[in-house]
């Protein structure tokens, strides 16, 4: 009977915001804090931040030899 | 007060409980943070390779681990995979149906999969004895589309549908193992954590949730988008998600602090976003659009620091390489291109 149904839907939803609402959350500036310095520590080793050589570029076109 | 009603008042009076448990940690924003941070320079990518031969859209691609091979899908009906150093076709696969949607390659090379419309995953041996690339599985058991699936070993991949589900399945037996049931809208998109232990998945719910993969439990929901998530994945270093919606905006939300950090628009994008990639040190933000275009945002001051443009159609999937080199964008035009 769908009244069950939307018993059993309602008791379910509850039980999960209970789940979520006892999550132990940090601060956020702890949170931010961790994030800037992941970026910090990882910024010299992106290659789409800080470019990539050519001689190092493995995408880089391959123009090929004129022989004159 | 009839049990109806009884937990109609329990949920609302959890979800203030919530709101108000995200306030309380809220003691500085991640703006007040990188106040004294300077914007990213801006970021020109120039295309290195463009990758033809598909015939119709293309809808999904995916990295393989190695930063060189990856695969794509487009409704043209088939699945390639090129080597993005040459531009060659490693393989080209023929699917039963055409009408794919998802693609991805398994960790180990092995293997790769799709799915779409067929409501179901199948999965393709790279590496038979015969050198022949046939189906090894075919997943079945979804009621709606296959919008995403990721492998997380040779024997287990994750999968997101339109039932509003996704599942956890072993490729061996070819049965589901566990069932991600909680969305009230169709699952777009899913992104699994770098250590393997969770996994996060965008809804037409407009709400993010990130799920323990062993026991199935939802352990976090994230709302705060005003339409359908489209594309999903991890910070690199795994304690954020940033999710991109038709809303015309991306957001980043922390997994300790259970909380929305900052949110990327701009009043003159006005159209949804399609996919996501961090770079590798998770300072950029690549995402796609449907104005063709592909905006690279700075993703701890949330300002747009360039544009890849050069598409004729639906920038429609997006992927960043493992080694973080390049990024590879796929669109409705039929072509992808690789940028750095």
């Amino acid at each position: 009977m769908s009244t069950s149904n939307n018993i059993a839907q309602a008791r379910k939803l509850v039980e999960q915001l209970r789940i979520e609402a006892g999550f132990e959350r940090i601060k956020v500036s702890k949170a931010a804090a961790d994030l800037m310095s992941y970026c910090e520590q990882h910024a010299r080793s992106d290659p789409l931040l800080v470019g990539v050589p050519t001689s190092e570029n493995p995408f880089k076109d391959k123009k090929p030899c004129i022989i004159l | 007060m009839g049990e109806m009603e009884q937990l109609r008042k329990e949920a609302e009076s959890l979800k203030d409980d919530i709101t108000a448990a995200r306030k309380a940690v809220q003691d500085l924003t991640l703006q007040d943070h990188v106040a004294g941070t300077a914007v990213v320079g801006r970021v020109q990518l120039k295309t290195r390779k463009t990758l033809r031969g598909h015939l119709a859209k293309i809808y999904a691609m995916h990295w393989g681990t190695d930063s060189k091979l990856c695969v794509s899908a487009s409704q043209d009906g088939k699945l390639i995979v090129w080597d993005s150093y040459s531009t060659n076709k490693v393989h080209a696969i023929p699917l039963k149906s055409s009408w794919v949607m998802t693609c991805s390659y398994a960790p180990s090379g092995n293997m790769v999969a799709c799915g779409g419309l067929d409501n179901m995953c199948s999965i393709y041996n790279l590496k038979a004895k015969d050198g022949n690339v046939k189906v090894m599985r075919e997943l079945a058991a979804h009621t709606g589309y296959l919008s995403c699936c990721r492998f997380l070993s040779d024997s287990e991949i994750i999968t997101s549908s339109g039932d509003c589900t996704c599942l956890l399945w072993d490729i061996e037996t070819g049965t589901e193992k566990t069932v991600f049931a909680g969305h009230l809208g169709d699952c777009m998109s899913l992104g699994v954590a770098p250590d393997f232990n969770t996994f996060i998945s965008g809804a037409c719910d407009f709400t993010a949730k990130l799920w323990d993969i062993r026991d199935g439990q939802c352990r976090q929901t994230f709302g705060g988008h005003e339409s359908d998530i489209n594309a999903i994945g991890f910070f690199p270093n795994g304690n954020a998600v940033i999710t991109g919606s038709d809303d015309a905006s991306c957001k980043l939300y922390d997994l300790r602090s259970d909380q929305e950090l900052i949110t990327f628009q701009d009043s003159s994008i006005m159209c949804g976003v399609t996919s996501l990639a961090p770079s590798l040190s998770g300072r950029l933000l690549l995402a796609g659009y449907d104005d063709f275009n592909c905006n690279i945002w700075d993703t701890l001051k949330a300002e747009r620091v360039g544009v890849l443009s050069g598409h004729d159609n639906r920038v429609s999937c997006i992927g960043v390489t493992p080694d973080g080199m390049a990024c590879c964008t796929g669109s409705w035009d039929s072509f992808l291109k690789i940028w750095n």
